[in-house]
């Protein structure tokens, strides 16, 4: 686990600070230099996270090169979260949580459907979330790829074995994020209640947006 | 960071089940370094046998009817609490559907986490490269393939989502760690995906982007579309467990108006 001390960023500096309210979408274009905060503020809450180049939205985040460059699947302090071009959105200059998921992807109303039973079918996910929030844009399901999880934790075992177990997060752990080129970024405050990358409780997030210092 | 290390020996490969000719559709020998792209229909099985000791075999695949529907390496994984793909599991579209099945798989090792390669990690692990006669770089890579092969089906690079890879053995670590472990790959070793929609594949024979060979030298493998058998009740990937049998549902009700 890496930890590091807080960033001294003041939140009346910053240029954006409102609460995402739990199971809602968001999206914003956070400007080359400037930090994204987004702080888990109850605890274990799911942050279903993806990125675009707010100029040209086919590039956007790629899970793949981002754990290949890192050599890791996991995301924290360091990490550079690389889109399918090769080049770096945004890099994770502060993280108190430790680690955060690149593998698990978002939930959807098809895929609960499979994982708790056809009756589940119809409950609010992130994949609906994502839709909706993309279609300000006119982009679709296409636009879609394997996302980041912040707080979620999906440690995988020798074998394989991979699932997603109750969080490594608690009420304001943390993470900064620089944007390393003009970032479209698209949320899922993670609706699911089916299993615990929320403790079974959906809660809200805070995020907060300063200038390039 | 990432690893590599090799395994010492491993046991010789169980001999192929043979497949009677008469049920064979298509066998093609695809080079180390290129592509291929094509339907196989609901039913009808691919096996794809690694000819030469296989450095991995990057595949995607899509709903042919639909391709907006496509694999889902996630869902893949998490669905069946694996992200290392074996006999019995099966391959998940981003609609709760079942792309396609792994019937047989005498290999055991095969990746869905780490994608594939691209100009830029081929540069940095061989070199500038050399040129054919053609003028094109000889060092192919997957994602250059898989966006040519799109095209020529009026996709484009937004159609393209992360990979999985055969004959691959990547372990993670306890810390997160990637290691790519080389020594498990066999020639003669083989894996069948049965398509259970009718199935796009897009096959790049190019090394693993993790592969630590610094040299060039994909492997040529074999592709064998066949006929396969009609599932019967007790089939291992429709019974697997009860969130592939809900998959099922939702895959055969696609084909429900037939």
């Amino acid at each position: 686990m890496v930890t590091t001390l807080p960033i001294e960023l003041d939140p009346a500096t910053a240029i954006y600070d409102e609460e995402l309210p739990a199971r809602q979408p968001w999206s914003r274009v956070v400007k080359q230099g400037q930090i994204l905060r987004i702080i888990d503020l109850q605890g274990n809450q799911a942050v279903d996270t993806l990125f675009y180049n707010a100029h040209d939205p086919s590039e956007r985040y790629s899970a793949p090169d981002t754990v290949v460059r890192q050599g890791n699947i996991f995301i924290t302090t360091g990490t550079q979260l690389m889109s399918n071009d090769g080049n770096v959105m945004m890099t994770v200059i502060h993280d108190d949580c430790g680690k955060h998921d690149t593998l698990g992807g978002a939930c959807s109303m098809e895929s609960n459907s499979v994982r708790y039973g056809l009756h589940k079918k119809h409950l609010h996910a992130c994949v609906e979330n994502f839709l909706l929030e993309l279609s300000k844009y006119e982009m679709n399901k296409r636009d879609l790829v394997s996302n980041v999880n912040f707080y979620m934790n999906v440690p995988v075992s020798d074998d394989g074995t991979l699932e997603i177990v109750d969080g490594i997060s608690e009420a304001g752990k943390m993470i900064d994020l620089r944007a390393e080129m003009d970032v479209m970024v698209l949320i899922s405050n993670c609706p699911q209640i089916n299993n615990p990358c929320n403790a079974y409780n959906p809660t809200p997030a805070r995020l907060i947006i300063w200038d390039a210092a | 960071m990432v690893q590599a290390s090799t395994v010492p020996n491993l046991p010789n490969v169980p001999n192929a089940t043979t497949i009677d000719s008469s049920l064979i559709l298509l066998d093609e020998k695809l080079p180390g370094g290129a592509y291929w792209h094509g339907i196989i229909k609901r039913g009808n099985t691919l096996r794809v046998t690694d000819l030469a000791r296989s450095q991995g075999v990057s595949l995607i695949c899509y709903n042919a009817d639909s391709p907006i529907e496509r694999l889902n390496v996630a869902d893949t994984a998490k669905i069946q609490f694996n992200a290392f793909l074996k006999q019995g599991m099966v391959l998940y579209s981003d609609m709760g559907r079942i792309l396609g099945s792994i019937t047989a798989d005498t290999s055991g090792h095969h990746d869905l986490i780490c994608g594939c390669s691209n100009a830029a990690s081929n540069a940095a692990k061989y070199g500038a490269g050399a040129y054919n006669k053609y003028g094109e770089s000889d060092y192919n890579n997957s994602r250059n393939n898989f966006l040519k092969a799109l095209a020529k089906r009026g996709l484009t690079r937004k159609d393209l989502m992360p990979n999985l890879n055969l004959f691959s053995r990547v372990s993670v670590h306890p810390n997160g760690d990637l290691e790519y472990v080389t020594g498990y790959e066999q020639a003669g070793s083989y894996v069948d995906l049965r398509a259970e929609m009718n199935l796009l594949v897009v096959i790049s024979n190019c090394p693993h982007v993790l592969h630590p060979a610094t040299v060039y030298q994909p492997q040529p493998i074999q592709l064998t579309v066949w006929r396969s058998p009609t599932p019967t009740p007790d089939d291992l990937c429709r019974t697997a467990n009860a969130e592939v049998m809900r998959g099922f549902i939702n895959t055969d009700a696609l084909f429900a108006q037939v």
